[in-house]
């Protein structure tokens, strides 16, 4: 037989997770990549990453419990299996890249030191300085880059994933590779594989300026929902409450800056213009600390940017009459903040040129994460309670042990496969596990933990499922160059529009993707409302016609970028309609998704998924909505212990990052 | 503690007064394709609080038009996390080289009249206009084995435990983004268009860092042997001509030189156990 070959799109953690463990089951893994995988966007996640650990067990913290904090962090929205199992195999996956190398920092005795972080009262967040992404994603990097030395991994750095290659056969429809470019050269081919990872991140560049990196326009998502597969949650954006606005990009102020002691706060007196320091504390609103006395500044992100909104957006208290509030840490030793943050307050002074550790950070929220994705099914462990178990209390016996296999069967074939056999979804792309908010230092364990676990259910897929009878090697070649020529022929009319080019706004691939950006900024952040979003849906019309009609500004068969970026734009357009679509449908508000129509979370109407699927006629999302998984533990208020002072105010529909 | 030895990334203290919607120049050499002549194209971009060459590089590729009113195409360029942890938009400033991300236009070109040049870096054989192929910089890496050979992904419990002063220094060494920065400015590292050369030519101060960096790792430290052996060769740590401009332009401030010394400490003593022990 063939060797059988898988192939990973994307090179963050969750792609290099993944190769890795397919390489480990001996299959030919072809690793696709925008750029050097070593760049990928996970670089840039800091704080740290989440696990029960031997400390804050024996202060009374279980696996159990960083499963019972992460589905109500995400508001109910997960499916709780899969998030059971994720935080089981998190103290694992911490000890792997420990033997990876990461440098976490350590404790005076040698162990892994650990940090607060938001949702939770234990510190269970393990760090490398305040660049925890780059050092883990730096440790799977080395491990792909040994892996190919040996022959076991190939590398398509600078390819662009342009389309899936689908196969009916005698059990349906399948993945059986993919077309990609060169993005040098180029060249438009077609390679096979028996199974296809999608591990290409999130759709942050959607909304213009964002925490993301500039490859994550989400156009790869868009690719695979247009050729079939479902869309989940699209509406479940998360906007993080303290980012650095830039001129080129929102910089994330990590919350690991909270976690190690950064109060948030404004003047009590609205148009305080005295410097931060001359502002005694009596005269400082510490608005977070006096709202949720239990959590004070580390609440979760969807409340903390909730809060500051209000106070800038409806109450006009921001710094200097502006969109922004003080993130302190002055009261800190600076020493220890170097040791600590280093990486981020770096960041915060190269790009603002103010030093933290002796003025208070601006900070103001913006779009940061995708909860949704390409919807993904699994099969259920063997944990299986007779009825749902109430709210965990810390120092009880935990309802379920953290033994392999009490939330998903490892190895189960269908395991973050999308809705589409044989193509996976890894990671940010993949909707499984944050629900309607993530918590933070959460994502890097999923990207890792979706590679590691999942990649096992990609080794069986090809071992026992459709490709063990038809290797996508001997497949007819024509389905492949159809794929080609599609995209060939897609990409002919572009270069065709170059001479016609007018030069006009009105169809400049640039101009029209940073009016998107601002429109769903303004319009599907922070606090959505229905007339709102839908004049968004009829702007984003009006930009899908102008669109259609692009004029590129390069005509090079050489190293195209503004090809590549006009292309994106349109698939960006795509996701862009399904979260507006997936907004207006929720008529609720939950986690990160806030109405102020419909304040209140509606269980009984909206605790379900939204399962968006392309309808290729109309060009627009079909909403259902699907059951969630509730079976493990039993819906309950998310307060996080907030005491009212006043009457809640009703806030304005208001927009993140402008 | 971020300004570096050169003093090019050193930071503002305060926000300099910048004039509200003045314009800045750019002149940009540009290059279509491998093989093809180098020419400069001007542009002027208006400059908005926090701008930097990453924003202006956005600006122009919308606005596509010189100074002489020549319409031309999107200016190509590498870019990606634009908080200067990726290392994708390295490139020549003003004569020196780093990322462009954190180059803010208000330090560059405070003065009206201020002109910014942009080059690609010369080192590595440019893609097109600001982009260069570093793939050389990577496969250096896999010259000194830098990695950790571990036994496989099963759950065979945590790694060495290791006090936090070592922690510290790992720490500051695994920093390093493979950016370029360090190869361009050194005297001994040349643009090497023959493949098969690689692995005889000048490893470059980042490779040797990392050398260091597997070195101290407890399970690391099995493959030092191999990792020093390829440093020794043709292209290894004598190469290194003592320049010290690596250190000076690292973005993460990297103790290059250190680490050069100390893995050149490491060789002499492991070539003298090769010469007592035979190979």
């Amino acid at each position: 037989m063939a060797q059988q070959r898988v192939i990973v799109v994307g090179g963050g953690l969750a792609g290099l997770a993944a190769s890795i463990r397919v390489a480990e089951s001996g299959i030919a893994v072809d690793l696709f990549s925008l750029v050097p995988v070593k760049r990928s966007h996970s670089v840039c996640a800091q704080g740290g990453i989440n696990a029960c650990n031997e400390v804050a067990r024996q202060q009374g913290y279980s696996e159990y419990e960083h499963f019972d904090e992460t589905i109500y962090g995400g508001d109910f929205l997960a499916d709780q299996h899969p998030v059971l199992e994720m935080a089981n195999w998190a103290p694992k996956i911490i000890d792997l890249l420990d033997r990876m190398g990461v440098p976490f920092n350590r404790t005076s005795e040698g162990y892994r030191d650990l940090r607060l972080f938001g949702g939770s009262l234990f510190k269970r967040t393990h760090f490398a300085g305040a660049t925890t992404g780059q050092q883990l994603i730096y440790a799977l990097d080395e491990q792909v880059r040994r892996l190919e030395s040996e022959g076991k991994v190939t590398k398509y750095e600078s390819w662009e994933f342009l389309w899936p290659v689908l196969s009916d056969g005698p059990d349906g429809r399948r993945c059986v590779g993919i077309v990609a470019q060169d993005l040098r050269t180029m060249q438009i081919r077609a390679f096979r594989a028996d199974a296809v990872v999608m591990a290409t991140g999130g759709a942050g560049l959607v909304y213009g300026k964002s925490t993301n990196s500039v490859i994550c326009t989400g156009a790869a998502l868009s690719r695979c929902y247009q050729a079939g597969a479902a869309y989940a949650n699209p509406e479940m954006i998360q906007v993080h409450p303290t980012a650095v606005p830039g001129a080129d990009k929102l910089r994330l102020m990590s919350e690991s800056a909270r976690g190690e002691g950064g109060r948030v706060w404004v003047p009590r007196r609205k148009g305080d213009s005295r410097p931060a320091r001359q502002i005694p504390e009596a005269e400082r609103l510490y608005f977070l600390e006096e709202k949720y006395p239990k959590y004070g500044n580390i609440v979760p992100r969807d409340i903390a940017t909730r809060e500051i909104f209000d106070i800038c957006v409806n109450q006009g208290m921001g710094v200097d009459g502006q969109n922004q509030v003080y993130l302190d840490l002055t009261h800190k030793d600076p020493e220890y903040l170097t040791r600590k943050l280093g990486g981020i307050l770096e960041i915060y002074e190269k790009f603002v040129g103010v030093d933290p550790r002796h003025e208070p950070m601006r900070i103001f929220p913006g779009v940061h994460y995708s909860m949704g994705g390409l919807w993904t099914s699994f099969t259920a462990g063997n944990y299986n309670p007779a009825k749902p178990q109430p709210a965990h209390k810390s120092g009880s016996v935990p309802a379920c042990d953290a033994e392999i296999g009490r939330g998903l069967l490892l190895g189960a074939p269908n395991n973050m496969q999308t809705s589409i056999p044989g193509l996976y979804a890894f990671g940010e792309v993949n909707f499984a596990f944050h629900g309607a908010n993530r918590l933070g230092a959460n994502a890097l364990l999923s990207c890792i933990f979706d590679g590691l676990f999942s990649g096992v259910s990609v080794a069986n897929y090809l071992a026992n499922g459709a490709p063990s009878m038809a290797p996508a090697e001997g497949l007819p070649q024509a389905e492949f160059d159809a794929v080609v020529a599609a995209e060939t022929s897609k990409q002919k009319s572009m270069l065709d529009s170059v001479s016609g080019a007018d030069a006009s706004d009105e169809t400049n691939p640039y101009i029209i993707g940073r009016e998107m950006g601002v429109e769903m900024t303004a319009a599907c952040t922070v606090v959505r409302e229905e007339s709102r979003l839908r004049q968004c849906h009829t702007k984003i019309g009006e930009l899908r016609s102008r669109q259609r009609r692009m004029a590129l500004g390069d005509a090079a068969t050489w190293t195209n970028q503004a090809l590549s970026y006009a292309r994106a734009v349109g698939d960006m357009l795509t996701v862009a309609e399904a979260m507006v679509a997936g907004a207006i449908a929720r008529k609720e508000s939950r986690g990160a998704h806030y109405r102020a129509d419909y304040p209140e979370r509606d269980d009984s109407n909206f605790l379900k998924t939204t399962y968006a699927t392309f309808d290729p006629a109309s060009g627009a999302a079909r909403i259902e909505f699907r059951e969630v998984d509730c079976s493990l533990v039993l819906p309950r208020a998310r307060t996080y212990g907030r005491v009212d002072k006043e009457e809640a105010k009703k806030p304005e529909t208001a927009a993140a990052g402008v | 503690m971020t300004a570096s030895a050169n003093g090019s990334h050193k930071p503002a203290h305060t926000k300099p007064a910048a004039k509200p919607g003045r314009k800045v120049r750019f002149k940009v050499k540009r290059c279509d394709g491998p093989g093809k002549i180098s020419r400069w194209e001007t542009f002027e971009v208006p400059i908005e609080p926090g701008s930097n060459v990453i924003s202006c590089l956005q600006w122009i590729a919308a606005h596509p038009v010189t100074t002489e009113g020549v319409r031309t195409t999107p200016v190509v360029w590498d870019a990606n996390c634009l908080e200067e942890v990726c290392g994708a938009c390295t490139m020549v400033i003003n004569g020196k080289v780093r990322q462009s991300c954190s180059a803010l236009i208000d330090a560059y070109a405070p003065n009206p009249g201020d002109e910014i040049t942009l080059e690609p870096m010369t080192k590595f054989p440019v893609i097109r206009d600001l982009w260069v192929d570093r793939s050389r910089a990577f496969k250096n890496l896999t010259r000194v084995r830098a990695w950790v050979p571990i036994d496989g992904t099963y759950n065979l419990g945590a790694g060495p435990r290791e006090r936090p002063n070592d922690q510290a220094v790992r720490y500051v060494l695994s920093t390093c983004m493979t950016c370029g920065c360090c190869m361009e400015a050194c005297p001994q590292f040349n643009i090497e268009p023959d493949e098969a050369a690689w692995d005889t030519s000048f490893a470059g101060a980042h490779a040797i860092s990392q050398a260091r960096l597997f070195n101290m790792h407890g399970t690391g430290a099995q493959l030092k042997g191999e990792r020093l052996d390829a440093l020794m060769g043709p292209g290894g740590i004598t190469d290194c001509g003592n320049a010290q401009n690596c250190v000076k332009v690292c973005p993460k401030e990297i103790p290059l030189t250190e680490s050069i010394a100390a893995v050149g400490r490491s060789a002499t003593i492991h070539a003298l156990a090769k010469w007592f022990t035979g190979p």
